[in-house]
């Protein structure tokens, strides 16, 4: 049998059952190698007691013949999830202390399933970032590094589940992506990230960045484990009002490879200026997997997709600048010392200066200048305006008959940390050139490993889905997955 | 369009961040690249369209108007930096 850390999650869903292994066995093994991953920071916080406890739990219903897909199963948890007791700080110095008195839903799901929590895991704080360097607890690392060995972000915001899905640090992780940030990790470590639907996952627990366009989503070793894990992330929950009344499908049961007479969008919008010839013969190459498998591929157009990263930079700073409003000294997390003589607003202020970093400060401040009097409809209005629009262009080819889009997943392959260090700040954000109009037309997307560049660094590809029709979207994803073959692993440094 | 150290002033005082005064013409100068970047919305035509509320067409649910939650002042106090006889303690607001 592989190596019990390697294992996908349904290897070791048909091992627990088979009671080849169990799983205080593979959470024993899993524990083992956190703790020897201290180099990568990939783990803020380490459970191992926890995880210990829930392996033994998921045994005995094992034993007992009740056992979900993820029974069993240890997982990493973003530190982005309330988790009950547990530190759970979103990467923040102003939630430095914070122990959740109740769990997000899609912890719970996972909990209720029989998952094990390994600990949580690394991220750009208040996951505003595409490189973990944003951390209050320091930059994960990615575990892979090309010949110089030079260490490379594992992008961002979910760069530790990137990072620990990557390094066998865990058999599947949670993330969120509001802006790009389970896909571009993903295309950067050489797994496979989904975000679903807006609404598909309850945002109840997740510490909110921007509510309008967070989602979360899993994080895996393949296409089959993302639609393992997905199926128990979602379903509706009446504690997050905007979490839709659908049923979920067995994703996993949709898994067929079978696209013949699928139609695939590529839209000419998405060869921007300066992209590497890497990209795009990666981009073509995945574009002639498809047809081979029997897909249609049409040509098409999405005239807004310019307009998207700027929308962004307005919508989610916005929203931000209102969910962080909490954060005020009273109620949770850091109170800065203050001085004789200091009142409230001196209070407020030096907290927030001292609890935000460099980055969540500026977009807070960005968000408040663009819904302030005179700027709202200058700039929020019109944003949200041109939001309509992108959604529309989506809308329209969906209409005629796409059934997914193919697009690259990033526009380049994994980074050097600190390489950004003197780039001012839309630098950092044009990594999310390809992802970010997923989250602003609400749609399904994911990244699919498909190939190394010239460095032996990974890169994916991204296929962006049909509202609701994940099943659809994963089987799509299979098939490319399967074409692709990519089975590249990084090899082991740290 | 260009923020000035004013308009930073101004911007960090509303959100409630304190910025030293040094550090004033640095910040205004990435709220000036930023909004640069930004500035590209201007050129889509816009007229008639309505401005997104809801990515999903959705109706939200109700539900029954009734408490489903409370009695749990210690779990709300738990993590309070300054908690005194089941309050929150912040400094003197009122003179």
């Amino acid at each position: 049998m592989t190596e019990l850390t390697k294992l996908t999650i349904a290897s070791a869903r048909d091992a627990l059952r088979k009671g080849e292994i169990s799983s205080v066995e593979l959470t024993g093994a899993l524990n083992a190698a956190v703790d020897g991953s201290d180099k990568l920071n990939a783990y803020a916080h380490k459970t191992p007691e926890i995880a210990e406890a829930q392996a033994r739990a998921a045994d005995a219903r094992i034993q007992a013949g009740d056992a979900p897909d993820l029974c069993g199963i240890p997982l990493g948890i973003k530190d982005l999830f309330c988790t009950e007791n547990t530190p759970s700080q979103a990467a923040s110095r102003i939630l430095d202390g914070f122990r959740p008195p109740y769990e997000s839903t899609v912890t719970t799901q996972l909990f209720r399933d029989g998952a094990v929590m390994l600990g949580k895991l690394n991220m750009d704080e208040f996951a505003m970032g595409s490189s973990n360097e944003t951390s209050a607890y320091g930059a994960a690392v990615n575990p892979w590094q090309a010949d110089d060995g030079v260490a490379l972000t594992p992008g961002g915001s979910s760069g530790g589940s990137a990072a620990a899905v990557a390094a066998d640090l865990c058999l599947g992780a949670t993330g969120t992506d509001t802006g790009g940030s389970i896909r571009q990790p993903a295309a950067f470590t050489g797994i496979t990230g989904i975000k679903p639907t807006y609404g598909r996952c309850s945002r109840f627990g997740i510490i909110a960045f921007a509510s309008s366009l967070d989602q979360a989503g899993p994080m895996t070793r393949d296409v089959r484990d993302a639609a393992i894990m997905l199926r128990a992330m979602s379903g509706h929950d009446p504690k997050d009002s905007t979490s839709a009344d659908i049923a979920v499908p067995d994703f996993e049961a949709m898994l067929t490879g079978d696209i013949r007479g699928k139609v695939i969008g590529i839209p000419r919008e998405y060869h921007v200026d300066g992209m590497p010839t890497e990209i795009e013969t990666l981009w073509t190459r995945g574009t002639e997997m498809l047809r081979d498998a029997g897909a249609l591929i049409r040509d098409i157009s999405l005239p807004h997709t310019k307009y998207a990263l700027p929308a962004y930079y307005v919508i989610a700073p916005a929203e931000a600048s209102s969910n962080l409003a909490r954060y005020d000294g009273v109620r949770f997390g850091h109170r800065a010392k203050l001085a004789q003589g200091d009142g409230i607003t001196e209070m407020y202020e030096k907290t927030r200066a001292e609890g935000f970093g460099a980055e969540v400060q500026r977009r807070i401040m960005v968000g408040t200048y663009v819904l302030s009097a005179g700027f709202y409809d200058a700039y929020y209005n019109r944003a949200r305006k041109v939001r309509t629009l992108i959604k529309r262009d989506f809308d329209q080819v969906f209409a005629e008959g796409v059934d997914a889009i193919l697009t690259p997943a990033t526009p380049s392959s994994a980074f050097g940390l600190g390489a950004m260090k003197d780039a001012d700040p839309v630098q950092m954000y044009l990594n999310d050139v390809f992802t970010v109009t997923v989250n602003l037309a609400g749609l399904p997307g994911i990244s699919v490993p498909a190939g190394l560049d010239h460095k032996g660094l990974p890169l994916g590809l991204q296929l962006i889905g049909r509202p609701w029709e994940e099943g659809d979207l994963l089987n799509t994803a299979y098939a490319l997955e399967q074409a692709a073959g990519f089975v590249s692993k990084p090899a082991k440094w740290w | 369009m260009s923020i000035d150290n004013d308009t930073a002033r101004r911007v960090a005082k509303l959100a409630r961040i304190r910025v030293e005064e040094e550090a004033l013409p640095a910040l205004a100068s990435e709220f000036n690249t930023i909004l640069g970047f930004i500035e590209q919305l201007q050129e889509v035509d816009v007229d008639g369209v309505e401005p997104m509320t809801g990515v999903t067409p959705m109706h939200l649910k109700r539900r029954d108007d009734v408490v489903t939650d409370g009695s749990q002042q210690e779990k709300v106090l738990a993590n309070a930096p300054d908690a005194r006889e089941g309050f929150f303690a912040v400094p003197k607001v009122v003179e």
